[in-house]
């Protein structure tokens, strides 16, 4: 157990440092190009030379990649070009808007998901079974921004209850709220009631819940005791996955809501060509990534007998 | 077992009809079924696969699912119609009063949850009890299902025992709360052959020591005939004849119970002068059943007018003999006496010279250890010795079978040879040519078509994807035997041919055969180039019986005329005894026994082969047969024991030296070979195990 | 030969089918699934639409022409213009059409490269093993790590935004994907007889992998495509949204609902229009797939 975390740790070690080396080449690689980024198209040779020299870009490639891999690990990602501050201190902002909003969404996609899928998958073909289905499989199909529109359209346009805009400017409010993470409910809930859905229903039909149910257990036990622990071992790992899915819907909500969080930066930072401001997001999506794959990894040997004592 | 009309039934089953429904339609499963089980009393339902034998077990449970319902007839248990109960009644009665052992121990245990609680879950959801007395009788249960360390068991989650063991404590989880009848559906299918024999023992004794009442349903005859007092033999959804063991096993009246025992390779059949008698034709699908009599197409005594009449054949019983029913009009008539069927005989082809010869062969595998412990010790690699020390020599025309249960090494020693391993030591000379280091990516196509298989599992043996015809084409196209593509279509032919299929089978999938037809095409496949030895793993061991009997049956009928040398890996010692001329039995990696067929089966014996003996379940009420049932388990192949393999089962073990030192190899002038260290002439002197009365 | 074994006969009829008879065949077992029906029908509209884009009698996507007109209103040359115009007068039924064309065509040939790329990999690590898996799963696992949107952006930052950005994004974020799926159907493949017996008549590691696996893993491939197309679409529409995608002035329906959306207010058609063929291109994907998951299960 402790050797399988620690060789996965190091696999996680292994993926971030290869990843912010591909980062560090597609980026910074092109020395002029990062000069010209910085100084704006209409600088002069002479001035990108000089402003390059002075900021130790003369070092060799691998110098200046190990520089700045430690410059990240203390948080140091240089000054943001477009907001003039740094990176650093933009990106806490921004994390802290976003673990809101994603705080908020889990705790009401998680219940709301996995009730929907138990209920789903224990009498599998019954009529509630087919509702919750085919409302899963319509709220996934369509993607975030769609549903933005008509959601926009209906609660701002139309019926005039809402802020059309979540981007706080005075100050924090929950009204705001609302329109982000009911988008990202109703896009992604779909998809863990699914799994939890298709899971449930398997254990259902296992040999064991036959067992269980032929034994003359009562039938809540048979679901309680039995079959809920057995089944709710995919959907774990599918909901901590989630967090890697969750991103685009972040930053298409944000952008939509003008809401400003991680994902707003992103893109803003894309558009502008930010380069400073990409690598950080980039690296920090990219560990959440990284290390939610880590803990589902961990969790679903941690809740499966069969493989934690093998 | 005679009068006990006075007596209520613990089960009854009166005229029921039991139907799937599905999207096709409704798809009759059991067809007006009887039985009557009388308290203690245990009877045996027999049949091939599809016969409806495990939906009248889900019947009786009322577990048909949402497709599944019983149309119409009673199940009446201790008096009351179990279909009218509603579910409150249904749940206090299942696991408490009727309970049930199923074929699959690991899958039915729950996989998350320890093995105490799902235990101590019966008594405390059916008897007022405390938690510490429904653990304390679920120890004591375990300890009277023979389980060593029952504290330890109650602690352990389910895939942290053996099979056997797990078997062990769903039949203990059957017995917590006393039942009056316990359901065994195919209870050891699952299991090696020595554990079979353990459970069979137990369940024996069980029925001795509570009374139970049982149902065994089982495709295994000679299983039946261990556990049961009755037997209902059923054919396609329908009870065919039911009566005492006894009775049905020397006086059978149904022309389907005499081809079920014609086709059991039974001590006394011959592959050369008393062959097996497969039946004919297939089981027909539920949705294609003839009218009248459903087994009229196969049998021998169908006649037009009365097997197929519209009315449909009933159960009647046999006059002058007591409780005991045939379903077959013409059961008077039949003149058994003068009906001899014939099988696939022939003489026995010439040994000739010697086609593989295998010198101390050794394959190890190795283990990558990633414990902690072991990274800090610095050992990583550990070894599993799959096989050590293999010596034997096949001739032209001869049958040579290997046999022991899983991980003895049969299957590696196939691979070896086909080439898919390396050997890690020795020679593997196939006609004198040393192939042991020879992958088969290296040899030429004429060596690879000169050594072929044929694979275990119908189901996939075949490339759903191709054509049957295309299958066989390439192999012919590969070995370089024709190229032609007239020519090698003709020779496709010329194989369907050989196995008895029809010719338009080349354009079928594999999906449109049964599993008998595929495993002919398997054969085909095998024979295409004319191979000088052919490796056969468990072929027959997924079929049913009558369509195993038709398959043994062509492959030595080929092998025979062919002069091809057969190596036939099976677990099945009766199939063996038939088909083999020398036999080699494998544990753990090594080869403990070897010798002729008859020197096999007569002492001297190597202990353990004399277990695998006393394991085989004849269905012949004349067979008597020594039971030996081995304590412990199967131990691993990656931590072997120390000494001889088998010292830790060994019912025979002689003191510490069996620990301590490897046995000597003790080998006759005829080539009768023992690894054991109880001298040869002390081995003689041990009873038969498998006599037959007056034979 | 002696022949008491007779020949076993079957009722099934022998029919000899070409390959791409019995496709079509399998697929119109579709029939069978409402849903699936439901979705066919979908993806066949706009499939239809997209086809005839050309010759149906549309205003240039791109003429500018009169603003914010209602759906209906009569057009200055005396057309009508059905589903209205958007804030810069262009047809927007002529716009809609045009762009389900062009998300069509990437979207198929994005998801087809994808899957190119992803089934070999698939196939190599998973009937290979050893080094060979080792190290395409490990550059699977980084090409994983990067959620879709990051890998997106990085690459659209780095090459500019074009169709070709989308099919390469695409391929780098759903060929570790199908790598994987491949990887574990071949994973079970591989210890079936057939490949045993392909191995010990000597064929050669590729014929097995692209004439004996492959062909046996196409049920669960099928419906992936499926899904993937539609998320492929999503993708694409996506970037459209952000701004990073397909570059103007072509018709994109993300770029359509981008530019509609603040204008909704008053313009509501110019914005629920493309956001309505885009849900239910979508759905037809999500709703074949599952109609095609419905039928390989019952079989």
């Amino acid at each position: 157990m402790i050797v399988l975390a620690g060789k996965r740790l190091l696999a996680m070690l292994l993926i971030m440092l290869v990843v912010s080396f591909i980062l560090f080449s597609l980026f910074e690689s092109d020395k002029m190009a990062v000069a010209g980024k910085v100084l704006g198209a209409y600088s002069s040779l002479e001035q990108r030379e000089l402003w390059l020299t002075q900021n130790g870009y003369d070092a060799p490639f691998l110098e200046r990649y190990l520089q700045w891999v430690g410059g990240a690990l203390h948080g140091d990602f240089g000054n943001s070009l477009q907001y003039k501050v740094p990176v650093s201190e933009l990106l806490a902002d921004r994390l802290k808007n976003t673990g809101i909003l994603t705080l908020v969404f889990f705790l009401i996609m998680i219940p709301l998901s996995l009730t929907l899928g138990v209920l789903a998958g224990m009498k599998e073909g019954s009529w509630l079974d087919r509702v919750i289905s085919v409302v899963a499989v319509l709220t996934t199909s369509i993607p975030e921004f769609v549903t933005a529109t008509f959601l926009t359209g209906v609660f701002v346009y139309s019926w005039h209850l809402l802020p059309g805009t979540s981007s706080m400017t005075g100050g924090f409010s929950w009204k705001e709220l609302i329109l982000p993470v009911m988008v990202l409910v109703i896009y992604d809930f779909g998809y863990v009631t699914r799994m939890t859905r298709a899971s449930m229903a398997e254990v259902m039909t296992s040999q064991y819940i036959r067992t269980a149910v032929l034994k003359g257990l009562p039938y809540k036990r048979v679901i309680m005791r039995h079959a809920l622990r057995n089944a709710l071992i995919a959907p774990f790992t599918v909901i901590v996955l989630q967090l890697n899915w969750l991103l685009s819907g972040l930053v298409v909500v944000e952008v939509f809501f003008a809401y400003k969080g991680f994902g707003y930066l992103l893109v803003d930072a894309a558009l502008f060509g930010d380069i400073y401001v990409i690598e950080a997001c980039v690296l920090v999506a990219v560990f959440v990534a990284v290390f939610s794959q880590f803990i589902s990894d961990i969790g679903y040997t941690l809740l499966n007998p069969r493989i934690r004592f093998s | 077992m005679s009068n006990t009309k006075a007596l209520t039934p613990v089960l009854e089953c009166k005229n029921v009809n039991i139907s799937y429904y599905t999207r096709a339609g409704e798809i009759p499963a059991v067809i007006d079924f009887n039985l009557t089980l009388m308290p203690g009393e245990s009877i045996g339902i027999v049949g091939e696969s599809g016969c409806g034998k495990s939906t009248v077990a889900l019947a009786i449970m009322n577990y048909m699912g949402k497709n599944g319902r019983v149309k119409s007839g009673q199940i009446l248990f201790n008096g009351r119609d179990l279909q009218q109960m509603n579910d409150e009644e249904l749940r206090r009665i299942r696991g408490s009063q009727i309970s049930m052992v199923y074929q699959e121990p690991m899958a039915s245990l729950n996989p998350s949850m320890k093995i105490g609680e799902q235990l101590i879950e019966v008594p405390l959801y059916h008897e007022n009890v405390s938690e510490a007395e429904a653990s304390q009788r679920a120890k004591e249960m375990l300890a009277a299902v023979r389980l060593p360390d029952p504290q330890r068991i109650m602690d352990a989650y389910p895939h942290q025992i053996s099979g056997g063991q797990q078997q062990r404590v769903v039949i203990a989880m059957a017995l917590l709360s006393k039942p009056a009848l316990l359901l065994l559906d195919e209870p050891t299918t699952a299991l090696d052959v020595t554990v079979e024999a353990g459970i069979v023992q137990l369940i024996k004794d069980i029925s001795k020591q509570f009374g139970t009442s049982m149902i065994y349903i089982s495709h295994n005859l000679g299983l039946i005939l261990e556990t049961c007092d009755r037997i209902t033999v059923m054919y396609s959804g329908e009870a065919v004849e039911s009566g005492s063991v006894q009775t049905v096993f020397n006086e059978m009246r149904h022309p389907y119970t005499r081809g079920l025992f014609a086709s059991i390779p039974l001590p006394g059949t011959n592959k050369h002068s008393r062959p097996l008698v497969p039946i004919r034709g297939q089981l027909p699908l539920p949705q294609h059943r003839p009218q009248g009599c459903y087994f009229g197409p196969r049998c021998d005594f169908f006649q037009e007018g009365r097997c197929a009449n519209k009315a449909g054949v009933h159960m009647q019983p046999v006059p002058n003999e007591d409780r005991h029913d045939v379903r077959c009009v013409r059961f008077e008539d039949i003149d058994w006496a003068s009906h001899r069927p014939v099988g696939l005989s022939g003489e026995q082809a010439d040994i000739g010279k010697v086609v593989l010869e295998v010198n101390h062969m050794k394959k190890y595998y190795s283990l990558k250890d990633a414990s902690l412990m072991a990274l800090i010790k610095g050992k990583k690699v550990q070894y599993v010795k799959a096989n050590e020390d293999i010596n034997l020599i096949a001739h032209e025309a001869e049958t040579v079978a290997i046999v022991g249960e899983s991980g003895c090494g049969k299957s590696t020693f196939a691979k070896v040879l086909m080439g898919l391993e390396e050997a890690t030591a020795g020679e593997v000379k196939l006609n004198n040519v040393d192939i042991s280091k020879l992958p088969v990516e290296q040899r030429k196509a004429q060596m690879v078509s000169l050594l072929q298989m044929v694979f275990q599992n119908p189901f996939d043996t075949l490339n759903p994807s191709h054509t049957v015809g295309s299958q066989i084409a390439r192999v012919i196209k590969k070995f370089g035997i024709e190229q032609d593509p007239e020519k090698i279509n003709q020779r496709v032919m010329e194989l369907l041919d050989l196995v008895k299929l029809p010719r338009d089978f080349a354009k079928r999938r594999p999906r449109q055969l049964s599993g008998g037809q595929k495993q002919r095409i398997g054969i085909a496949r095998a024979f295409a180039g004319r191979p000088s030895l052919v490796v056969a793993d468990e072929p027959v061991s997924a079929l049913d019986v009558s369509v195993q009997a038709a398959v043994t049956g062509l492959l030595t009928d080929i092998q025979r005329n062919l002069k091809t040398t057969l190596l036939f890996i099976s677990h099945d010692l009766s199939v063996v005894r038939y088909v083999s001329d020398r036999i080699v039995v494998m544990y753990l990696g090594r080869i403990m026994e070897q010798g002729t067929t008859d020197e096999i089966f007569n002492p001297p014996y190597h202990p353990y082969t004399e277990a695998l003996l006393s394991a085989i379940p004849i269905a012949d009420t004349s067979v008597k047969k020594r039971h030996i049932v081995l304590e412990g388990e199967l131990p691993s192949p990656v931590n072997p024991p120390s000494g001889c393999p088998f010292q830790t089962r060994c019912p025979r073990k002689i003191g510490a030296i069996c620990e301590a030192q490897m046995p000597p190899l003790q080998q006759t002038d005829t080539g009768h070979a023992i690894l054991c260290h109880i001298p040869l002439s002390e081995l003689s002197k041990v009873e038969q195990v498998i006599q037959m009365d007056a034979a | 030969m002696s022949s008491s074994v007779k020949l076993e006969d079957e009722k099934a009829p022998v029919k000899r089918e070409a390959g791409l008879k019995l496709f079509f065949k399998r697929l119109a077992l579709i029939r069978e699934s409402p849903v699936g029906m439901v979705g066919a029908a979908l993806i066949l509209f706009w499939v239809v639409m997209a086809v005839l884009a050309p010759v149906l009698p549309l205003y240039d996507p791109n003429a500018i022409m009169a603003p914010f007109q209602k759906i209906g209103a009569a057009a200055p040359d005396g057309g009508t213009f059905w589903l209205g115009t958007d804030h810069k007068g262009r047809d927007i039924l002529s716009r809609i059409i045009w762009g389900a064309q062009k998300v069509l065509i990437w979207a198929t040939f994005a998801t087809f490269v994808a899957y190119v790329v992803g089934m070999l990999m698939g196939v190599l690590a998973g009937y290979k093993g050893g080094w060979a898996d080792e190290i395409v799963s490990f550059i699977a696992n980084i090409f994983l790590s990067f959620p879709f949107i990051i890998l997106c952006i990085i690459i659209v930052a780095t090459l500019g935004a074009s169709g070709w950005t989308v099919v390469v994004a695409v391929t780098f974020a759903s060929a570790p994907q199908i790598m994987r799926i491949v990887r574990g159907l071949v994973l079970d493949l591989k210890t079936r007889d057939y490949i045993f017996a392909a191995q010990t008549r000597g064929e050669t590691p590729w014929y097995i992998m692209l004439v004996e696996l492959l062909p046996n893993a196409r049920g669960p491939l099928i419906v992936d495509a499926c899904l993937r197309l539609g998320y492929t679409v999503v993708a694409i529409a996506t970037l459209g949204f952000l701004g990073l995608g397909l570059p103007p002035p072509d018709p994109d329906w993300g770029l359509m609902l981008k530019e509609a959306v603040p204008l909704g207010a008053f313009a509501g058609h110019t914005m629920y229009l493309p956001a309505a063929a885009l849900a239910s291109l979508i759905l037809g994907f999500n709703l074949l797939a599952d109609g095609l998951r419905e039928i390989s299960l019952r079989d």
